[in-house]
């Protein structure tokens, strides 16, 4: 019966930018490395105009133009030479102007697209604008009271916003994730969602299957991680589902999601939404840019995930899959970047293949199960590159590799001082293996008559055992040729 | 202590010894507190007493008043109450604002104590600047400085009746839609609104942003002249104030004037019924001398004139609208005593704190919230924006002809309290002649003009291109000049 609807989701995010300072005033706009500008002490980090003194006046931070200019630019928008900031007029106590500086007719960036990994192939998302805006404080709700903290009030926002043409909660992530991973790597974001550098708002309908109006829609506010959004649209999918099979309407509103129970919870209606009076800003002049100026900031554009997903494919011949996963993450990039630079020119592809198998598997399991980023953590790219080399040429197996890995992240020593000292050398001793080999031979001759017999699967039993009884040093490939000698 | 009228007059004494910037400072301070004009909301005596000090020891290190570097050496000041001064209260004549005590000083503030001023106090006016006679002032009307029960303008009222009234040498005020040259033309000052973006407006609390610009008021011409010297040019605080280099103002009036290249207009929509008999006449005065030294007269006309008030109260109070958000009792406003928000409903909290605005600015926050609302905007606040350029456009075809438009600044001379305050639209019709400028962004003054027949002052209204405010200064220096 579900097959009978399509949803249809628009995303807007809210992408701190990670400017020096404010963007209408000089307090910073980040504290130093992993801290929050919203940590340190309530309102410190403010002066008369990020306070809203009467009588303070905003000035334009030229680098947030920068910023999202690059963002524009690496979305394919069309850069806005002429746009305006506009005052949106609410009440709220987070707000101390009682207006938000924000763009609202004139954006500094139309329309453009981003892409994203599809099924069988990228899909792109339409982005309709990307505007700036100045963030809000932060209520702080104590018993009796609450607190207004404006240490964050004036932090340089952008909203991204796209075009109603995502079809599932997978493909919502996709973009999310892709979009996120973009502004990381532009270096324009610091892109921690548990601190709200990076927020979503998604809109989600339902449609009959085929129909081209769109159903109406609810708008989920503020999801701070990826999974969340997923399950809350999801599940928003499958409640406007319900709404309609059941011969009811779906309500414009506003809703929240509640990670516990994941529901999606009524928060506003479309009577009490917001007239927000916008006006252009007369304190601040309209945002003029140069074609010259919006071209120099093209040309310092880093190489970006979907350039750099291609050239992984095409010169290190990373799977798709491979080449995507890495490219969609700047930190997992950044390491296989600068591990696969310490081996010789050539053909990479088999290092290559596997440094992004150890990146993928254990590094990334290590680096969620301590909650310490690779880059801070004991393990080098020359710590990789050496793993990739030993286990390349067979010197240590697989599941010593594994133990090599495991030890280096607690010890940081060098890999094969790790490798003498654990005892993990491979044995590739034809000599020192055969007496092993045959003994258990020997014990197995029913196996062995079986398997001389043609029942091949029987080799891993050989294996194992010889692997057990060299204490996992024995270097398999040279245990099945020994098998099959023996038996010959 | 003769009524000093003039900076020059000041310095001249500091170097003549014949008063220290400190006995000049506690003199001005007794005036003020035996004044019953209602004009200071807050002296600031120790503040005053202390930098007057500091004058006085300088004075005598130096001998001589340091009149390049420090232009307002010593000079009594006032500041009307919406400029705001680092732990001095400003209350924008207002209750919301009534102990707030702002952690900055005003662009303007900093810069005419580094010039050497000695800050008397703080200035009544009308509530938020909105008002044109200063009985909207939530601490009293200020009376007018020669005739008492008369009003003195609004809404620098404070201002311009103080410096009539000998209480400071000069003062600075705010002009939105006549707001410093309108009680100017009452009480018998010269006040001047410079080019928008002249003057930063960094801590000038706002009213309608892009119409408000802070000016002198003065007992001279060239007063206005030295104090513009001081405030005017670029702030890297204010996005909207002029870049590049200041005029110098002082410097231009020395220069000789050639009255055959001035070309002054006489736009014939200000002078029509309405206009005081008395006003009308002082005005044909004034033309004939302009005429008398060489200067070309000529009749110019401003087609939009009549719809600048309406374009003004939409434009005005949107934007006021907006700007007073603030005042909502969580950081800025009173919280009514007893009530936190989280007892009863965050309406009733709202309607308790801005009840305290007066009913003047209670009706223009409520028609710019409707003005700029869904669904009226396009009718009322772009509709407006769209006849304000017709409006400066009028001007500037009409400064294709002539360099000046002369007019009166108003209709009338000064009234009596309480004769219009029941009637807005009669109250808003003072500032008839005056709002153009400031729509426009255009440099104007009021400079004294002669007085009616019950010694009331009528004030000239000169008006020049962008930018041109040095002109407009040098010829009505030489109007204020004339014998």
């Amino acid at each position: 019966m579900q097959s009978e609807f399509e949803a249809v989701i628009g995303l807007e995010v809210h992408c701190q930018l990670s400017t020096r300072s404010k963007i209408f005033c000089a307090c910073p706009a980040r504290m130093t490395e992993g801290q929050s500008v919203a940590d340190i002490t309530p309102n410190l980090n403010t002066c008369p105009v990020c306070t809203g003194q009467p009588g303070a006046l905003p000035v334009l931070n030229k680098k947030v133009v920068e910023y999202a200019v690059l963002a524009g630019l690496a979305t394919h928008c069309e850069i806005q030479m002429h746009s305006v900031f506009s005052r949106k007029n609410y009440f709220y106590p987070d707000l101390p102007k009682g207006y938000q500086i924000s763009q609202y007719d004139l954006p500094v960036c139309g329309k453009g697209w981003l892409e994203i990994p599809g099924g069988s192939a990228p899909k792109r998302i339409g982005i309709t604008r990307i505007h700036l805006e100045e963030d809000a404080g932060k209520n702080v709700h104590e018993v009796g009271y609450s607190a207004v903290n404006l240490n964050r009030a004036g932090v340089p926002l952008i909203e991204i916003v796209s075009e109603p043409e995502m079809f599932s909660a997978e493909e919502a992530g996709a973009y999310l994730r892709t979009l996120h991973s973009l502004v990381v790597t532009l270096g324009i974001c610091d892109g921690n969602m548990q601190e709200g550098n990076f927020r979503c708002d998604a809109n989600v309908s339902v449609r009959k299957r085929g129909a081209t109006a769109l159903g109406t829609r609810a708008e989920i506010k503020n999801v701070n991680s990826f999974r969340f959004i997923e399950k809350a649209i999801e599940y928003e999918i499958q409640r406007q589902i319900q709404v309609v099979v059941s011969g009811g309407q779906v309500v414009q509103e506003t809703r929240g999601y509640d990670s516990d129970k994941n529901v999606t919870l009524s928060q506003r209606s479309k009577e009490e939404a917001h007239d927000y009076r916008y006006f252009p800003d007369p304190d601040l002049l309209p945002l003029r840019l140069t074609p010259e100026w919006v071209e120099k900031l093209r040309g310092a554009l880093p190489e970006l995930p979907d350039q750099k997903r291609a050239r992984y494919s095409e010169q290190y011949k990373l799977s798709s899959q491979d080449a995507g996963t890495l490219s969609n993450s700047k930190s997992l990039s950044d390491f296989f970047e600068r591990t696969i630079a310490l081996f010789p020119a050539g053909d990479l592809s088999a290092p290559a293949k596997a440094i992004v198998n150890f990146l993928t598997g254990e590094l990334t399991r290590l680096s969620s199960e301590a909650s310490v980023e690779l880059a801070q953590s004991k393990v080098t790219p020359r710590h990789l590159a050496d793993l990739v080399q030993v286990s390349l040429s067979g010197v240590i197996s697989s599941s010593g590799a594994k133990q090599v890995l495991i030890s280096v992240w607690n010890s940081g020593a060098p890999v094969d001082s790790v490798i003498e000292k654990e005892g993990l050398k491979q044995v590739s001793d034809v000599g020192a293996l055969e007496p092993i080999v045959q003994k258990i031979i020997d014990s197995n001759p029913s196996q062995a008559a079986e398997l001389k017999a043609g029942k091949e699967k029987l080799m891993s039993f050989f294996v194992g055992q010889a692997m057990k009884a060299s204490g996992g040093k024995a270097n398999p490939a040279l245990v099945s040729q020994i098998v099959k000698k023996l038996l010959a | 202590m003769k009524k000093i009228q003039s900076i020059a007059e000041v310095h001249d004494g500091f170097d003549n010894k014949a008063f220290t910037p400190l006995e000049l400072a506690q003199e001005y301070l007794g005036r003020i507190h035996a004044s019953q004009l209602n004009a200071f909301l807050t002296v600031s005596e120790e503040k005053a007493i202390f930098q007057a000090k500091k004058a006085t020891a300088e004075l005598m290190k130096w001998g001589r008043v340091p009149r390049e570097a420090q232009p307002l050496f010593g000079i009594p000041f006032g500041l009307k109450d919406n400029l705001v001064t680092q732990g001095l209260r400003t209350t924008c004549g207002s209750r919301i604002l009534e102990n707030y005590v702002p952690p900055y000083s005003a662009t303007v503030v900093e810069r005419v104590e580094k010039a050497g001023a000695v800050i008397l106090g703080k200035l009544n006016m009308d509530e938020f600047a909105m008002g044109s006679s200063n009985e909207n002032s939530a601490f009293g009307p200020v009376q007018h400085p020669t005739h008492p029960g008369y009003v003195p303008g609004g809404s620098s009222g404070g201002s311009a009746s103080a410096v009539a009234a000998g209480l400071c040498v000069a003062a600075l005020g705010s002009d939105t839609g006549g707001s410093i040259r309108l009680p100017a033309s009452f009480c018998g000052v010269t006040g001047v609104k410079p080019t928008y973006g002249r003057v930063s407006r960094y801590g000038l609390v706002a009213f309608a942003s892009s119409l408000d610009q802070i000016g002198p008021l003065t007992n001279s011409v060239r007063d206005s002249a030295t104090v513009l010297d001081v405030i005017s040019g670029a702030d890297p605080m204010d996005s909207t104030s002029i870049q590049g280099v200041s005029e110098k103002y002082v410097a231009g009036l020395s220069a000789p004037m050639d009255w055959s290249k001035v070309r002054i207009g006489i736009p014939k929509e200000y002078f029509v019924s309405g206009v005081q008999a008395e006003v009308a006449a002082s005005m044909q005065d004034a033309i004939k001398w302009f005429e008398k030294q060489g200067a070309q007269c000529v009749s110019v006309t401003l087609p939009h004139t009549s719809y600048a008030v309406s374009v003004y109260y939409v434009v005005a109070v949107s934007e006021a609208s907006s700007n007073l958000a603030r005042f909502d009792g969580v950081r800025f406003g009173v919280r009514p005593e007893g009530l936190s928000s989280s007892q009863g409903d965050l309406l009733s909290f709202y309607k308790q704190v801005r009840t305290r605005f007066g009913d003047e600015v209670k009706r223009r926050i409520l028609l710019g919230t409707f003005a700029l609302s869904s669904g009226y905007s396009d009718q009322y606040y772009q509709k407006a924006c769209q006849v304000r350029r017709l409006i400066q456009q009028d001007f500037t075809a009409a400064f294709e002809k002539v360099d000046f438009i002369l007019g009166p600044v108003a209709p009338t001379t000064a009234f009596k309290l309480g004769e219009k305050s029941q009637d807005p639209l009669q109250m808003y019709l003072n500032d008839i002649f005056t709002i153009p400028a400031n729509l426009a962004g255009l440099p104007a003054l009021s400079v004294p003009c002669g007085k009616d027949s019950a010694g009331l002052p009528i004030g000239l209204h000169l008006a020049g291109r962008l930018y041109s405010d040095s002109e407009l200064i040098r010829i009505a220096d030489a109007f204020e000049r004339r014998a």
